[in-house]
């Protein structure tokens, strides 16, 4: 008799716990409902623009925020937040910014600019976007080194400012930026997630402000972030810096499994996908009909030369390994044209990108691959290999370029998997993985110096195989120095020249969006920062 | 009775510090770079290098560090995730409701479904429902959990829209799928065990015995047969309860559910060794207080079994 209670009270139990699960009914509705609309994203890291570098809360933060400047069909920077943007020597920048309200009513001034800025720019902040800030003067005061070096405790040592001396707010209206050093760019810098700014009484909590984010943007918080599940956005009544979305609402939902949200999308209950899977990429185009799109994107995958293998030394080794690889093969096979190959060192995204700038070199010519390998006297051992990190899934393409020099050029080719990128890295920088090894990059602004200077400088931050050239370097320097933008591109383009010469990366892909939408919306694009551009979306 | 559920209680307490103990020894083991991680594939400046290592003692040894989380721990405090930086319990007490939901649903329809599934086939041994039972537990057991997710998410979701495709956003029906995905594999074991156990017990003498006195079937079978067979039912169900709650990665990532599965998966994706920790705990303390109620539960279905 106990016995059968006791079941019974499990069972009870059990059933108390799913029936909680209907409280959340009303909480979400279908896209569909209201003049909303829905789209997917990866659960935010943050929500807060000075620490917001992921996808997901960078589309969330797109729509609660304008940015100072805008990019045009030509990805050329206009104005958006701001009034002007000036500088008479590409070092001191005054920043004039428009008329605009916050979500809850108050005017937007330029100190809140400044202190967003600055508490981006605080190490101790750690903040995601904190290097965005270190053009500007006064940033390594608020950043210092470690004073032991690698070897001592990591105890961090106390900054000596908290503020940007190159930082500041002139009037209400005017902001005033010193560089370290002239940059010509700096416009289209400003375009970027970091630079939104954040009502100053807000970073006193930083924590609290990111549950629901005030911004001045075209759509404001509508409730708190849902962790794990939803963000919703509702059109701001008083929005005044730019076009006002033609749709009430915006659901951000939240998805684990990019396969899951395409099966939503499937069943209409899901209006925006933004990166079709690879592994329905072969049917949907058909499923999705003219509801699948693609656009250029920012991405570019390489692969390198570590300059300390002596290998790899010979540029017409470099150029023979590049010559032997079927770039179009590959992205055909592998993934189903959800790239496009690379033939440039800057993505087409970006002013002053030209096509075929590496010209032979990348182009696939296997029997004048292999002659120039053997003017060059071949490659010592026979052997080469190609690393790559095991999480990025990047296995099926190196085998598949393996493949191909092991056929072209005769050699003996491994792909060499690291678990983890950070440990591929840390393997490069102390000079102990031997071989080339794979790279992706990510825009952080359109610019083409985003592709030239982090990667290839002689300090560059992502410099990793020691690539450095002094001609290259004065003309990067030469371009970020220029009066005009013409002449900066000029500069950059010379310097992307020389990069063909010296070939220290084989450039192999371009990313691209490929995107979908349902059949309860219309106009849908996205931008090169890989985000839906919300306030185009309408109702169909 | 009291004072076994006392001790067995206490007993947990090692449990915990050496499992946890464990889980922090293998994620700082595993040697990766949590900084780097959070960062993706961009460089980590070197100012906030030291900032997050500092915040999270990345750089102490080993035994420091787990007595930094345990002092938190005693405190209430799971500490904060890498990811994100929210505060666990936070994350805790916001996926385990989730989880709680589907494995709710797919004990309530494993046990109920399972065992009398069990029962009919081993009662009516060697006929159609029987071999009706046995085949079909054959091919649920045959069909990995993410192909078994997957097709009827595209079936009965997508194509026939009957259940939503994934989320939480329709309450009961959000969970039902998910639950019956979940539970169906346990479900085929359930039954087969039933089945057998049932099958072995009708054989016994005190069934004849019983036969003998002039004992109604319906009684035989009702009382003491079913209550002898469950008995390796409810240690399956138990440890199976268990492992319900700790997340499903695969189900509830296929249905979109923000569980402990979810949780636990991201935390081992980015070496997240704090979230790990904290979401094992739990684990822990499920899996001990389970196998305590399914020993409690021996007692109840047999009378021999006494715990003092």
């Amino acid at each position: 008799m106990r016995g059968s209670k006791m079941v019974g009270c499990a069972i009870v139990v059990a059933l108390a716990a799913t029936a909680c699960g209907g409280g959340g009914s009303d909480e979400g509705d279908k896209g569909k409902s209201g003049g909303g609309f829905s789209m997917n994203i990866a659960e935010p890291k943050r929500l807060i623009p000075q620490s917001t570098t992921e996808s997901g809360g960078s589309q969330v933060l797109s729509g609660l925020f304008t940015p100072l400047v805008e990019f045009d069909s030509k990805n050329e920077p206009v104005l958006a937040a701001a009034e002007s943007i000036e500088s008479p020597d590409n070092k001191v920048w005054t920043i004039k910014i428009k008329d605009a309200t916050w979500h809850d009513g108050k005017p937007v001034t330029a100190k809140d600019y400044v202190a967003a800025w600055n508490w981006g720019a605080y190490g101790p902040n750690a903040a995601d976007g904190n290097y965005f800030f270190q053009t500007i003067q006064g940033y390594d005061e608020m950043n210092p080194v470690d004073p032991d070096g690698e070897e001592g405790p990591k105890k961090a040592a106390e900054p000596k400012a908290k503020e940007l001396s190159g930082l500041k707010a002139v009037d209400d209206k005017t902001i005033e930026v010193t560089l370290k050093a002239p940059f010509a760019g700096y416009k289209s810098v400003l375009g970027y997630t970091v630079f939104y700014p954040v009502p100053e009484a807000a970073l006193a909590d930083v924590k609290a402000y990111e549950e629901a984010p005030i911004g001045q943007g075209p759509f404001q918080m509508d409730g708190k972030w849902n962790h794990d599940k939803f963000v919703k956005v509702k059109a701001y009544k008083d929005y005044k810096l730019g076009d006002k979305p033609k749709v009430d609402s915006v659901e951000f939902r939240i998805f684990q499994d990019q396969n899951t949200a395409y099966n939503d999308l499937l069943a209409n209950n899901l209006d925006i996908v933004d990166q079709i899977p690879t592994e329905v990429m072969g049917t949907a185009p058909s499923e999705l009909g003219d509801r699948f799109k693609t656009s250029t994107a920012s991405t570019f995958q390489f692969v390198a030369f570590p300059t300390y293998d002596k290998k790899y030394s010979d540029p017409r080794v470099r150029k023979a390994i590049s010559m032997a690889i079927d770039r179009d093969e590959i992205i055909k096979v592998v993934f189903q044209d959800s790239q496009s190959s690379a033939r440039s060192f800057v993505s087409p995204v970006v002013g002053g990108y030209r096509e075929d700038t590496c010209g032979e070199a990348c182009k696939f010519d296997p029997a004048a691959a292999k002659k120039l390998l053997a003017e060059a006297g071949g490659i010592e051992g026979n052997k080469i290999n190609i690393g790559h990190n095991a999480d990025g899934g990047h296995e099926q393409w190196v085998n598949a370029t393996c493949d191909q020099l092991k056929k072209n050029l005769g050699l003996e080719c491994v792909s060499q998997a690291v678990p983890k990128f950070a440990e591929l890295l840390t393997q490069v920088e102390n000079k102990k993985f031997s071989g080339m090894f794979r790279m992706g990059w990510i825009m952080d602004y359109p610019s083409m110096e985003n592709y030239l200077g982090p990667l290839y400088s002689t300090n560059g931050s992502s410099n990793y195989y020691g690539y450095s050239n002094k001609d290259f370097d004065r003309l990067l320097q030469e371009g970020r120095e220029a009066k005009t933008e013409e002449e900066a591109i000029a500069k950059w383009q010379a310097a992307e020249d020389i990069l063909a010469k010296d070939m220290p990366v084989i450039p192999l892909r371009f990313g691209k969006n490929v995107f979908g939408y349902s059949t309860n919306v219309k106009n849908v694009e996205m931008n090169l920062f890989n985000q839906v551009e919300l306030t185009k979306v309408e109702k169909s | 009775m009291g004072r076994y559920v006392a001790r067995r209680l206490l007993q947990m307490l090692p449990v915990i510090i050496g499992t946890t103990f464990l889980v922090f020894a293998l994620v700082t083991a595993m040697g990766g770079d949590p900084v780097q991680n959070l960062y993706g594939e961009r460089p980590v400046p070197e100012g906030i290098r030291a900032a997050l290592t500092a915040q999270y003692h990345l750089d102490d040894p080993l035994p420091i560090r787990y007595g930094y989380y345990l002092a938190g721990l005693v405190q209430g405090d799971f500490g904060t995730s890498l990811s994100g930086s929210r505060p666990i319990s936070e994350m805790i007490a916001d996926a385990w409701p989730e989880t709680l939901r589907i494995a709710g649903i797919a004990f309530v329809f494993e046990m109920i479904i399972g065992v009398a599934a069990g029962v009919m086939a081993g009662m009516r041994r060697g006929k159609f429902l029987d071999n009706l039972v046995l085949l079909s537990t054959l091919t649920v057991i045959a069909i990995p959990i993410f192909v078994l997710g997957q097709v009827s998410q595209i079936f009965l979701g997508v194509k026939a829209g009957i259940f939503p495709v994934s989320g939480t956003n329709e309450g009961f029906m959000s969970y039902l799928l998910p639950g019956l995905v979940l539970g169906s594999v346990s479900l085929a074991y359930i039954a087969r065990l039933a089945r057998a156990s049932v099958a072995e017990n009708l054989r016994m003498d005190y069934v004849r015995t019983a036969k003998a006195k002039g004992l109604s079937p319906s009684r035989i079978t009702g009382i003491h047969v079913l209550r002898n067979s469950l008995i390796p039912v409810v240690t399956y169900l138990g440890a199976d309860l268990g492992s319900l709650m700790g997340g499903a990665i695969v189900t509830e990532r296929i249905f979109n559910i923000p569980g402990v599965g979810y949780n636990l998966f991201k935390a081992i994706q980015i070496e997240d060794g704090p979230a790990l920790v904290g979401f094992v705990t739990l684990l822990v303390i499920v899996y001990v207080v389970m196998a305590l109620v399914v020993d409690l539960l021996y007692a109840v279905l047999d009378p021999r079994i006494r715990y003092a």
